[in-house]
């Protein structure tokens, strides 16, 4: 008995932040719960769209007989549905098309201006690396309509192409911003030694700073594939024809017909929409949060 | 010994072919490489933004070259109640989605700086909401907002029974505009929480030891070591959040188009509206143009407001 007292007195003397803090319940009210609310709120979307593209419509339309968060007899309808009688596939072509070509462009175009200005060090290229910066901060917003002009007058309107060419607009500033950090990383004193040795420049940037570079370049990679893969707004504005819209615009035009909306197939769209780009997040999870606290640090 | 030096040596002698050699002369392979970044930026980015400017003064329609009319489209916009309520809109968008990304944001990666098991995963679990495309999860929050189906209704009148009708989300200007504003708060707290938990892991232990030693409590800690270190990132952040959801399109056009009664259109919707779908390309122009001053005018608030203060804070440090 006075031991505890003892103690009690003991722990209400020390600091109050150590002890208190370590103190399992208090971790729990203070980390875990906050933290657990915040997971359930941010994931609930997702698991609200999974488990409406499995419902058969009876159970979407009917929470009174059927609990609204489990599905009593999943179904493959939706998703059948938009396999089968939508352009859904197409659709996902386009995207993957659209998002590759602009993703190897910009990373060409990019990887090149970060080379020229991070180690073929020129008068003004901290400005140039600036400039290019700065466009970053042109949201894409204000560009849409002189561009749906700009892209009429290529003779490019309608066509996959227009998306390849513009998407670099936003990714080649945020690539090269990130390449420049990371050929910052690599010691110098590699590429004196291939001059030294009679390498050419174009040499020592494919054999020696390209291979040490690799991180970054998945880095950028991902990065951009996922922001083309997202892009909606210039998506919206050059493309008309439903056969070669990208996913996002397809669903949100062609899907939604009418004043009854077919949740279902809206939700497995969306689903099936954001799979991609969660799988190949998935599996470079580390590059991505890497390259994204390293572009907010630069 | 000359002999084993000797064949190496013989091909660096050999004259290399100009194509080569020019690609080896420094200022021809600087403009080469400098090329298709300029070039696609200049023709893409730069030019756009000029002729967007250009537009905006003069009256071109799809399908009809337009003529200067100077400041006739903007004289316009100051007498159309929509632009206004458009300017409205944004302004109380991005004012409160601000605000509420930054306060949980923060105080997500202030949780995520502790030590507990899983972490990794946890943390790419939560960046989930900012990869997956936003059109794509507006969709969900669609649904979620459903007038008769809406599952936050559900919750509320049959589980919980706090309420006895359904809400109805997105048929009223004001309740439409606070479920977008929640929308977009819940896209952006990720990024937010993500970038600054980064910040959070720079600053050194040592600080905190430092004032645990002099007594500081929890709070102290906080406000006087924490805030004042995340300031030069937070204005970074918030630089770019700010511009990203004032000029945000998707998660609007995705949810309510505008809508009901034109209440919950940004400036980015209502000049797809008018330039795009209807064809007045030169009051679209002068209406994504009008979003230029508050961008700058946020950017510079927000960059040297947050920054100026950790200069102040540095020169007193030294």
């Amino acid at each position: 008995m006075t031991d505890t007292v003892a103690q009690a007195s003991a722990v209400a003397t020390t600091p109050p932040d150590t002890m208190a803090w370590d103190s399992g319940l208090r971790r729990l009210m203070m980390i875990y719960l906050p933290l657990g609310c915040f997971v359930l709120i941010l994931l609930f979307p997702f698991y609200w769209m999974a488990i409406t593209s499995f419902k058969p419509n009876a159970e979407l339309m009917n929470f009174k007989d059927h609990n609204p968060f489990w599905i009593t007899s999943p179904t493959l309808a939706h998703i059948k549905h938009l396999l089968f009688d939508t352009a859904y596939p197409r659709w996902l072509w386009t995207t993957m098309l659209v998002a590759i070509g602009s993703t190897t462009l910009s990373l060409i175009a990019s990887t090149l201006a970060a080379y020229a200005i991070e180690r073929l060090r020129f008068r003004g290229s901290p400005y140039v690396g600036l400039g290019i910066y700065m466009a970053y901060l042109v949201p894409p917003s204000i560009l849409f309509i002189p561009l749906a002009t700009v892209v009429v007058q290529f003779g490019l309107f309608d066509s996959p192409l227009a998306l390849i060419l513009v998407y670099p607009t936003f990714l080649v500033p945020f690539c090269t911003w990130l390449l420049i950090g990371y050929f910052k990383s690599i010691p110098y004193e590699l590429e004196e030694c291939a001059l030294v040795d009679g390498a050419t420049r174009l040499q020592i940037l494919r054999r020696i700073t390209l291979p040490l570079a690799v991180p970054g370049l998945i880095s950028a990679g991902i990065f951009s594939f996922t922001l083309s893969w997202n892009e909606f707004i210039y998506a919206l504005a050059f493309i008309q024809s439903g056969a070669n819209k990208t996913v996002p615009v397809a669903i949100l035009t062609e899907l939604v017909t009418g004043d009854v909306y077919q949740w279902g197939a809206l939700m497995a769209g969306s689903l099936l929409g954001s799979l991609p780009v969660a799988i190949f997040y998935s599996l470079f999870v580390d590059y991505y949060v890497s390259s994204l606290t390293g572009a907010v640090k630069e | 010994m000359s002999v084993t030096t000797l064949p190496p040596l013989a091909p660096a002698q050999r004259q290399p072919g100009w194509i080569v050699r020019l690609f080896d002369y420094k200022p021809f392979l600087i403009v080469m490489c400098l090329t298709p970044a300029i070039g696609l930026l200049a023709v893409f980015l730069t030019y756009p933004l000029g002729l967007g400017i250009w537009l905006a003064f003069t009256d071109t329609t799809i399908g009809r070259k337009g003529v200067f009319v100077g400041f006739e489209n903007f004289q316009y916009l100051l007498t159309d109640p929509l632009w206004w309520n458009a300017v409205f809109y944004s302004v109380v968008y991005t004012g409160i989605a601000t605000f509420g990304k930054f306060a949980l944001g923060f105080w997500l990666a202030l949780l995520l700086n502790n030590h507990f098991p899983f972490k990794s995963l946890l943390r790419a679990i939560i960046l989930l909401p900012w990869i997956v495309p936003t059109v794509l999860s507006a969709l969900a929050f669609w649904w979620i907002f459903d007038p008769q189906f809406s599952i936050i209704s559900y919750l509320l009148v049959d589980v919980l029974h706090w309420r006895t009708t359904n809400i109805d989300f997105l048929g009223m200007p004001w309740p439409a505009r606070f479920s977008l504003i929640a929308a977009n708060i819940w896209r952006g707290i990720p990024f937010v929480a993500i970038s600054l938990l980064a910040g959070l892991q720079t600053i050194s232990p040592s600080l905190y030891e430092a004032a645990m030693l002099d007594g500081a409590s929890a709070w102290q800690r906080f406000r006087y070591i924490t805030f004042p270190m995340m300031m030069p990132i937070l204005a970074i952040v918030m630089t770019f959040s700010i511009i990203f959801t004032f000029t945000d399109f998707q998660l609007v056009y995705a949810i309510t188009r505008g809508g009901p009664g034109n209440s919950t259109h940004l400036l980015a919707t209502l000049a797809f509206q008018r330039g795009i779908a209807g064809g007045e390309l030169g009051e679209g122009a002068a209406i994504a143009v009008s979003m230029i001053p508050f961008l700058v005018f946020a950017t510079l608030f927000s960059y040297f407001g947050l920054a100026r203060r950790k200069w102040q804070q540095g020169e007193s440090n030294d």
